[in-house]
Parts: C-alpha cells; structure tokens; sequence
C-alpha cells in the first residue's frame, strides 16, 4: 500500500489522462475554512491578516452543494476547520451533510465552543476523527499563547469526551520558541489525553505567524533539539502514539513540497467561498481565485487560473527548472517565495540552492521578544 | 517484513477501529483506507484481507480463507496478513482483539 501522508505521488488516473495533454492530478483532501471567526488569538494563525466576517460566510446549503461536488472529483477527506468551526451554529448539519457525501470528516477545533453534549451530537453525525491544538503542557503559557483563560482545561475536557467516544483524537501541537523545550512533556500530555496520534507542527510562516515571526523563530540550538528529540520520541513511543512531525522550515536544506505540490492534492474553500491551491495563496498578487458561488468545484480544480498558475514544472525558473528534485518539491512554497524574494516563481528561498538562500538564514537569526500581536479582527471584508 | 517482525497471534480479531475505514472510491481508481489526515491505497490483496477485519473472524480463519479462495500456499498468505496487520496496528489504525 501507498502512504499517502508526505510525499507527492504520480498516479494519475487513465481516464483523467488526455491525447496530448498531461494527466490532471485528483485532489484528495479539501481544507473547509468554515469561518474565521475564533475565540482564541494564537500569535502563528494560518488565517489572513483581514479576516472574513460572519455576514460573508457560506450558508450550510452551499457547504452541502460543495461536500457533493468535492467527493465526486475524488475528494476523500475534508478538514472542517477555521477559525473555530464549534463558532458556526449549523456545525452538526455541515458535519452530517459531508459525511452523507461519503467524505472522511475530521473537525479540527480549539475546543473553545463545543462542549460535550455538542461532541455527542457530532458523533451522530458521522464524525470521523477530531484534532484539538494544545498550546503548551503548562497551563499558564498554554492560555498565554492563546490569549485566552481557560482554554487549556477546556481542551483537556473535550480530548476525554473524544476519548469517551472513541473517536480517534489527534493533538495537534504548534511549537516555537516559547515552548519548543518542553517538546517530551507535550508529547506525554498527548499520551494521558488519549491521543491516537500527535502532530508535532514548527510554526510556518504566513499570516499572523509572518507578523510575529520574530518573537515565535526558535533558536539555532532549539531547532536541532527538536529535530533530535522527535526522533528519540518516535523510539520511545512505537505503537503507543504516532506521531507526525512538520520540519521547521528557515533551517532546512531543502524547501517542502507544499500541499503536495500546486493544484496536485488538496484544495481549500475560504469562509466566503473562495477556493485557493492552498491557505496563503492570497498573497500571490495578481492571481484569480474562483468562488463555489459562482463556479462548480471540477471547474475550479480543472480550469481556473490560479489552480493552473504554478501546476507542474512548466511555470519554473532556475535553479529549479533543471533540478532532479523538480518534481519532489515543486520548488518548494510559491506562497513562501513571494514573501521573501518578491518572485512567487522564485525557488523557496528555504532551498540552498536558491541565490536568496542567505535571506532566509538572516531571517532565523532575527529574533526579538517583543510582545505577540495576537490574532484579532481588524475590519470585516 | 522483517524476521524479526513481532507474529500476530492466529486467535486475534482483527478489526478496524472507529475512525478507519475502508471504501471503493471510482475517482482513484480502486480501495482506499481512509483513517485519520492519511489514506492508502490498498492494492487486490491488501483490499482482501481489509474486507475480512471485522472483528468477526480471527487471523488464522482470514488466513484460511484467503488460502482455499485464491488457492495460495498458507504460509505466504500468512506472512502477507501478519505483515500488513502489524503494520496498520503499530499505525495504531487496526486493533486486534484477544479474548
């Protein structure tokens, strides 16, 4: 069998493949941005700087169209996530309607807004795995990172309703300077939680992360710390736990093939119903984004500009057009290499071979301690 | 598969927990396993012995069945199931039942 977790893959399907035209990759996983609105403020959010406001979001009868149109196109898991999905009132309703698509429905959730007795009703709806962040194994710099009291005993809550339930629980840790030392402990509190599963996430750097990056970059000796102890743990843990690992980025060699490549794997539907190759293309000027208000999904996959705009290797400049990793990584990040050279066709400024490669190292040497700007809305679209 | 891979005992039951699972899906062309942020694409054989866990029936009555419906020598069709089924459980994506 394929894991299909990491790495890209090339299977495309005969029927997919045209005479003269190179076969059309299915998606297999949407990211179902359900709202932005979210009690919590964490200072990395992958969520634009301008949030979309309540009075924007998509009603439950277009999420139902769009579960349809995603597991047609080959849509096998959707991720209900936000802001803070438990803030849509219609959450049991959307849940229900893309389990009734046949999608595999994972509800990722701060835990702030869905108590038990809402947890049981998901669970009748077809529910098929939770993920709940955990700031921080101690509770103090746990509510700190949230910007919220009380949020760290309110997700141990919610993990033992999961737990109660049975459904598989995945904790999904975020970790940066602030509390990248206290990686073992986290992983044991994922353990006592009940945790099938535990994703050990360096922070990436868009959104408000971008915005705070200076105060979240771990050090040098952090990094390899974490890098050593991941595997250590894994050791430790066989069978008990899996977990899953994203690299930290700034210090890497090579850049990550993000979402699996452009257009290759995964969409994302925003509140408002736009639908981008992944959760920072907005910031790539100039590219035009489709909405499921206006256009089927296999249109928007097939056909749209900005699904096609860095699809495959043609779009490549060098040292990425002749490189043997080509199609490992797709270049890396386009999202990335605009943020950091100015070129969304650029190499992922994260590769070494990139002539920008030194930017990057500049930029994980500067750290400050300057408070977090939190993650609020500034104004509504 | 290993030698020194850990044997799955023949009166287990195997079965898929809550939150894996199996289904047929036209757009990938075959069997998917679809189990929490990962799926595999099962081939023939893997689809065959998946379809059996379902916590009815123990390993060594999978094992049987395989071996008299594709008249294959037991012993390979064991080292198949026990390689897969240990694999999925260290995944923590299978449980396997002893009474």
């Amino acid at each position: 069998m394929t894991n299909d977790s990491g790495q890209a893959r090339n299977d495309e399907s005969p029927e997919a493949r045209e005479a003269a035209a190179p076969a059309l990759p299915r998606p297999i996983s949407m990211l179902a941005e359900l709202t932005h609105r979210c009690p919590l403020g964490c200072p990395y959010c992958s969520n634009p700087l301008v949030l979309d406001g309540r009075n924007n979001e998509l009603d439950t009868e277009t999420w139902t169209r769009v579960f349809g149109e995603a597991a047609v196109l080959g849509v096998l898991h959707v991720h209900l996530s936000g802001g803070e999905p438990g803030a849509r009132r219609d959450l049991v309703q959307i849940t229900a309607a893309a389990h009734a698509s046949g999608l595999y429905t994972n509800l990722i959730t701060s835990a702030v807004g869905i108590n038990a007795a809402r947890l049981d009703e998901l669970a009748d709806a077809g529910l098929d795995h939770v993920q709940i962040s955990i700031q921080d194994s101690e509770p103090a710099s746990a509510d700190h990172i949230a910007n919220y009291r009380g949020a760290f005993a309110r997700k141990k809550d919610l993990a033992a309703a999961v737990v109660r339930l049975k459904i598989p629980l995945t904790v999904n840790v975020v970790v940066h300077r602030a509390n990248v030392e206290r990686m073992v402990a986290m992983v044991d509190l994922a353990i006592a939680l009940g945790a099938s599963r535990v994703e050990i996430a360096h922070v990436q750097y868009y959104g408000w992360a971008l915005r705070n990056r200076a105060a979240l970059m771990p050090t040098a000796e952090q990094t390899a710390f974490a890098v050593k102890t991941v595997d250590e743990l894994r050791q430790r843990h066989h069978g008990k736990i899996v977990i899953d690992a994203v690299t930290p980025d700034y210090y890497a060699r090579f850049p990550k093939p993000c979402v699996g490549g452009w257009g290759q794997r995964s969409l994302n539907v925003t509140p408002t119903g736009k639908v981008l190759p992944c959760h920072a293309a907005e910031t790539i000027p100039d590219l035009e984004f489709w909405s499921v208000r206006d256009h089927s999904l296999a249109d928007i996959w097939t056909i749209s500009p900005s699904f096609n705009a860095f699809r495959g290797t043609d779009w490549m400049k060098e040292p990425c057009r002749s490189c043997a990793r080509r199609e490992v990584d797709f270049g890396g990040c386009r999202c990335q290499a605009l943020a950091i050279t100015g070129d969304a066709r650029d190499a992922d400024p994260v590769c070494h071979l990139s002539p920008l490669h030194d930017q990057v190292v500049a930029l994980a040497a500067a750290r400050n301690d300057a408070p977090y700007a939190y993650r609020v809305f500034e104004r509504s679209r | 598969m290993s030698d020194a891979a850990p044997v799955i005992p023949l009166d287990a039951r195997p079965r898929l927990p809550r939150g894996v699972r199996l289904v047929h899906n036209e757009a990938h062309g075959g069997w998917v396993l679809l189990a929490p942020e990962r799926l595999f694409k099962a081939d023939a054989i893997a689809a065959e012995i998946l379809k059996r866990c379902t916590g009815d029936a123990t390993v060594g009555s999978v094992v049987d069945d395989l071996a008299s419906t594709y008249s294959a020598p037991r012993e390979r069709i064991l080292a198949d199931v026990s390689a897969l089924l240990q694999g999925l459980a260290d995944k923590k994506l299978l449980e396997l039942v002893v009474e």
